[in-house]
């Protein structure tokens, strides 16, 4: 069974098997513009909700990726080293960040699904 | 990516059209002034040398077994073909000689050549810094006359005139409180505050040094809110605050009211009162930062001084303390007495504190600079300061005056040397800040500063100095109300293809940072 | 006051239209305790060129130029032939009275120039790729040795003891106050010190001068695999640019940074500043590099330009996590860096290198001749350290009233080091001549 989650700070999670992917939605690709730069976490990092993770990077500006929740970093996307700009055209497919080994998967039910996340964008409006 | 996309070898014919004259585009691709230049690494002349030399007298190398290297790589160029290539390049850019250059927070005035003919004057220009102190004295002299002049105009008893930036100075007075309150060592003090439009220098500095940057929200008059200042504090008996950093006047153009009541909660609180000189252009000779309660100040003498901003420097940042910082200063500096002028170049020469925290670089700081400001300073002397931040206090407001009915101002009142504008009045017409700075480039201007202060969403920060005439700031305020009419009449293609004179139209950053190409290879 | 260009009339017109009655109106939000109606005391008033000139060179006449006596200092700054053409380049106004190019179509001249400036770089310190410079090599160093903390995630720096003490007290002092250590060997006047040897798992990088503070030159290639082996990053400092003209670039002896001074090419003595820092790297680290970037791209209609690039590592996006705080650098010096070098080229650079060895050859067997006198250096460039027989700064001292510079004392850039005290760095350039080279050796015989 999957499970899609969003944060406040626009990552998104997938979950299937106690293994969560991370990315960054289409609104956050939006509103940082062409991305020229992905830093990933190395492999085996133990990471806490909120923490920062990754970073991404425009031309005018750097942001941080937060871990939307707690696990350890088992996968980081290799095709975002070379191609930045697949966060741009497929930020919710190819152009995952990392994948986490989920150690409190109850942090999940505090966050937005799908619905919860949309309404959250019009209310940022 | 190495491609000679310019002119040398396959000329790019110009898109017809693109100037009523020239339909079919040039031949080689230039236009009449305008001069395609390639790098000077695809104008090599093997074996050619711009520079006669003798001969080496034949001796064996005493290089101590090192091998001498083979080639490097570097092209061949005649004395005429790099004269050219310089000159060329000179004029695909915008300046100060050239035209207007309201960049806002930056002090773009006019640099006399007086300056520039005293600091090469040998006796300045060809003195080793290692020379023996007698051989010096004039030098010397000539610093401590500059040391005596920003005391002064400051109002504060000590200056440090090593520091090669403002940055360079930032560092400089962060350290000095740093070691002052490492010397009192009354309780641990990580924080620093610093209001959220500042200068990026302030957070990146005190960061650097190991703080902790705690950001002051502004009030809605653009000042910092001085509740929410109190709130950071804290308890005076107990903060672990060690400072504030805060320019003054601020990033929006406006004087802090309140800085005053902010110098004296610092104080109380045990933490100091640093304050980024960025726009001391504004108050110079009119008010002394020492009146409001500054401890540090770092002053920009390629800003206020008027020695050239020469592309992105050099600058030179001296940094004056108040006596309670006073003997935290770095190494060297100047002291006299009966016999002269000496350096104090460690913690226990004659004249040291004993307390001087170490060197911030090689030597005793940007002598050229020190020339150049003193030459200013003298030429204005403290009546011609007086007028000359009076005068760009003035024009300034005559801007403000002008332009308020055009462009949106997100603070009200009065405004000191640089005036702040957004572009919520373009709402709706798509067109933005950037897109008036782009536009006021083809209007043969340098763009004011664009999307800072941060705080302001779309800000233009204008600073147009005392040095213009009335007739320049008069057509200044025809094109920018003439590109306001035309943004709100609906013709945002025109603003979003601008530039389109220049040497160059947009450039793609992207690529730039997706794929960095920093330096020229061979093919 | 020739500078300000409004008249009285004008004045009042512009007040008029602000509707304020008078300047000190837009004043108001000054406190009124330190608003002041006038001129600061204490300070002259205006006064024309002419005065000022009369003032300011009544200054400089009280000082000795180096091109006036023979002279023969160095240890970090060297007096060199710059050719006519550099001053005069880098005073036209489009380069001059520009700044930082922010808005890259209308700032080609200087982004093209910086492109060429750290080809150059790269290319002479046989480094991959170069920034748009420092404020000087000292800081270049400090900036390099935190840029190897941030590299290895480490906090050791080890300096070698033929580092130029200015450059090692600025690195100490960031270590001080940014919060790592910076391990200072003994003054090593021969360069036999065991740098390899204090390498472990905590050292972030190792600090080396070449040649040395003391002219000593030696090949880096061991200490460079010594501290691979051990995961810490070669920094090779150069404060004399001209040796890249004959000696085995830092690059291709395994160094991971170069940081140096560029004063030797286009810039002038000064009193010692403004220079300009040299930075140079592997491009793997291009990230961690501190200051600004011009990178190579196209515009809108695909003709090549040039635009500042990688600013995200740059205070003025990155704020408290930026790479470094440095902002302005050294733009002009770097200009003058690069018309000369665009001068000399690949044959000028090295004959000028090689005349420079040749004459301190020269040198040091005139005052290898003077009885008591010995060349310590096996191996130099244009400078080394001659051992005398009684303590440097006096002669020196001695020699500057008899109008000859004749270098260094030891002392007065190791002044703690008083085993030191007999040494003296004499360097020599393309400026001196056989006359003045004998003008030293006669008076340093006659003042023994």
């Amino acid at each position: 069974m999957s499970i899609l989650r969003f944060t406040k700070d626009h990552e998104w999670i997938q979950v299937e098997d106690g293994i969560g992917t991370v990315g960054i939605t289409d609104y956050a690709q939006h509103a940082l513009g062409d991305l020229v730069f992905v830093e990933l976490p190395e492999l085996g990092r133990e990471v806490v909700q909120g923490g920062e993770v990754a970073v991404v990077e425009s031309v005018k500006a750097a942001s941080e990726v937060y871990a939307p929740v707690d696990g350890e970093v088992v996968e980081a996307n290799p095709g975002l080293t070379d191609e930045p700009a697949i966060v741009n055209t497929d930020p919710q497919g190819a152009g995952w960040f990392f994948k986490l080994r989920l150690s409190e998967p109850a942090q999940l039910d505090a966050l937005m699904d799908e619905d919860a996340y949309k309404s959250f964008l019009e209310g940022l409006e | 990516m190495n491609s000679q996309t310019t002119a040398k070898d396959a000329p790019a014919i110009e898109p017809a059209g693109t100037s009523p004259a020239t339909p079919l585009g040039t031949i080689s691709g230039n236009r009449g002034l305008r001069i395609e230049e390639p790098l000077i690494f695809e104008q090599d002349s093997p074996g050619h040398c711009g520079v006669d030399l003798p001969e080496p007298p034949a001796l064996a190398l005493r290089l101590g077994g090192v091998a001498p290297r083979g080639r490097i790589g570097l092209p061949g160029l005649a004395e005429p073909t790099v004269v050219r290539h310089y000159t060329r390049l000179s004029r695909n850019n915008y300046a100060i000689d050239a035209g207007f250059y309201p960049l806002g927070s930056c002090t773009m005035k006019h640099n006399p050549r007086i300056n520039e003919k005293l600091a090469r004057l040998p006796g300045f220009a060809d003195l080793h810094p290692l020379q023996p102190l007698s051989t010096v004295q004039g030098a010397l002299e000539l610093i401590d006359t500059l040391a005596h002049w920003l005391k002064t105009l400051t109002g504060m008893p000590a200056v440090a005139m090593s520091p090669a930036a403002g940055a360079h100075g930032e560092l400089c007075g962060m350290m000095a409180i740093r070691a002052a309150l490492d010397h009192r060592a009354d309780r641990p003090r990580k924080r620093v505050l610093v209001p959220e439009s500042a200068h990026g220098t302030n957070p990146a500095t005190a960061a650097a040094l190991g703080f902790t940057v705690d950001t002051i929200p502004a009030d809605a008059r653009g000042r910092v809110d001085l509740d929410a200042f109190k709130a950071k504090l804290g308890d005076p008996a107990t903060t672990d605050v060690a400072a504030i950093m805060l320019t003054n006047p601020n990033t929006c153009g406006l004087f802090e009211t309140d800085i005053i009541a902010i110098a004296e909660a610092i104080h109380q609180a045990g933490a100091f009162f640093y304050c980024d000189g960025a726009n001391f252009n504004a108050i110079v000779g009119r008010v002394r930062p020492a009146d409001l309660g500054v401890d540090v100040m770092h002053i920009n003498l390629h800003k206020t001084f008027s020695t050239p901003h020469g592309g992105g420097g050099p600058g030179s940042g001296p940094v004056v303390f108040s006596e309670a910082l006073a003997p935290f200063i770095p190494l060297p500096s100047v002291v006299h007495d009966r016999d002269g002028f000496h350096l104090v170049e460690t913690n226990d020469d004659d004249g040291a504190t004993g307390l001087a925290f170490g060197r911030m670089k090689a030597f005793h700081g940007q002598m050229g600079m020190f020339v150049r400001a003193l030459a200013y300073a003298m030429s204005h002397g403290a009546d011609g300061l007086f007028q000359a931040s009076s005068d760009a206090v003035l024009n300034a407001n005559y801007l403000l005056a002008r332009l308020g009915s055009d462009y949106s101002t997100p603070f009200e009142g009065p405004c000191m040397h640089e005036v702040l504008f957004d572009d919520r009045s373009l709402k709706g017409s798509g067109v933005t800040t950037l897109d008036i700075a782009k536009a006021l480039i083809d209007e043969g201007y340098h763009p004011m500063t664009v999307y800072f202060p941060l705080v302001v969403h779309g800000a233009m920060l204008i600073e147009p100095t005392e040095t213009e005439t009335r007739a320049a700031l008069d057509q200044f305020i025809a094109v920018m109300k003439g590109l306001a009419e035309r943004a709100k009449s609906g013709h945002a293609d025109y603003f979003h293809a601008a530039p389109t004179l220049t040497p160059r139209r947009r450039l793609d950053e992207t690529a730039a940072a997706r794929k960095p190409v920093l330096r020229w290879k061979a093919n | 006051m020739r500078y300000l260009p409004l008249t009285a009339a004008d004045r009042a017109a512009m007040l008029g239209a602000i509707g304020a009655s008078s300047v000190d109106e837009l004043y108001c939000d000054v406190p009124v305790s330190a608003r002041r109606s006038g001129a600061i005391p204490g300070l002259p008033g205006f006064q024309g060129e002419l005065e000022v000139e009369r003032a300011i060179a009544a200054m400089a006449a009280k000082n000795v130029p180096a091109g006036s006596v023979p002279f023969f200092l160095g240890a970090g700054a060297y007096r060199h032939h710059v050719p006519t053409t550099v001053d005069h380049l880098i005073q036209r106004g489009e380069f001059l009275t520009s700044y930082t190019p922010y808005q890259p179509e209308i700032s080609q001249g200087t982004l093209q120039y910086l492109f060429e400036f750290q080809t150059q770089v790269a290319l002479i310190t046989g480094m991959e790729i170069a920034n748009a410079s420092m404020y000087d090599g000292a800081t270049a160093c400090a900036e390099a040795v935190m840029m190897a903390n941030r590299v290895t995630k480490r906090s050791r720096a080890v300096l070698s003891g033929g580092l130029h003490p200015h450059y090692r007290d600025t690195t100490r002092t960031d270590a001080r106050f940014v919060g790592f250590e910076a391990v200072a060997c003994a003054p090593d006047p021969l360069g036999t010190e065991d740098l390899a040897g204090l390498i472990d798992q905590t050292t972030s990088c190792v600090v080396v001068q070449n040649p040395s503070v003391f002219g000593q030159v030696r090949d880096l290639s061991a200490l460079a695999a010594a501290c691979r082996a051990k995961g810490a990053l070669l920094i090779v400092v150069v404060t004399e640019a001209v040796s890249l003209g004959l000696l085995t670039p830092p690059g291709e002896m395994g160094a991971d940074i170069v940081a140096a001074e560029g004063q030797s090419l286009g810039n002038a003595l000064n009193f010692g500043g403004p220079y300009v820092g040299l930075f140079a790297a592997k491009e793997k680290y291009v990230r961690q590099i501190p200051g600004r970037l011009t990178g190579e791209t196209l515009d809108a209609d695909g003709k090549r330009g040039w635009v500042l690039t990688l600013s995200t590592r740059e205070q003025h996006i990155r704020r408290e996590k930026a790479t470094s705080n440095i902002c302005t650098n050294s733009g002009l010096c770097a200009l003058a860096f690069t018309i000369h070098l665009s001068l000399l080229g690949e044959a000028g650079f090295a004959r000028l290198a090689r005349l420079n060895h040749a004459f301190a050859v020269q040198l040091a067997e005139k005052l290898s001749a003077i009885k008591h006198v010995e060349v310590v250096n096996d191996g130099f460039f244009n400078e080394f350290t001659v051992r005398l027989p009684r303590r440097a700064h006096k002669l020196v001292n001695k020699l500057a009233k008899r109008g000859v510079l004749a270098g260094v004392p030891v002392s007065r850039l190791f002044p703690e080091a008083k085993d030191l005290d007999d040494l003296l760095l004499v360097a020599a350039t393309e400026t001196n001549t056989v006359a003045e080279m004998d003008a030293l050796c006669t008076a340093l015989e006659e003042a023994l």
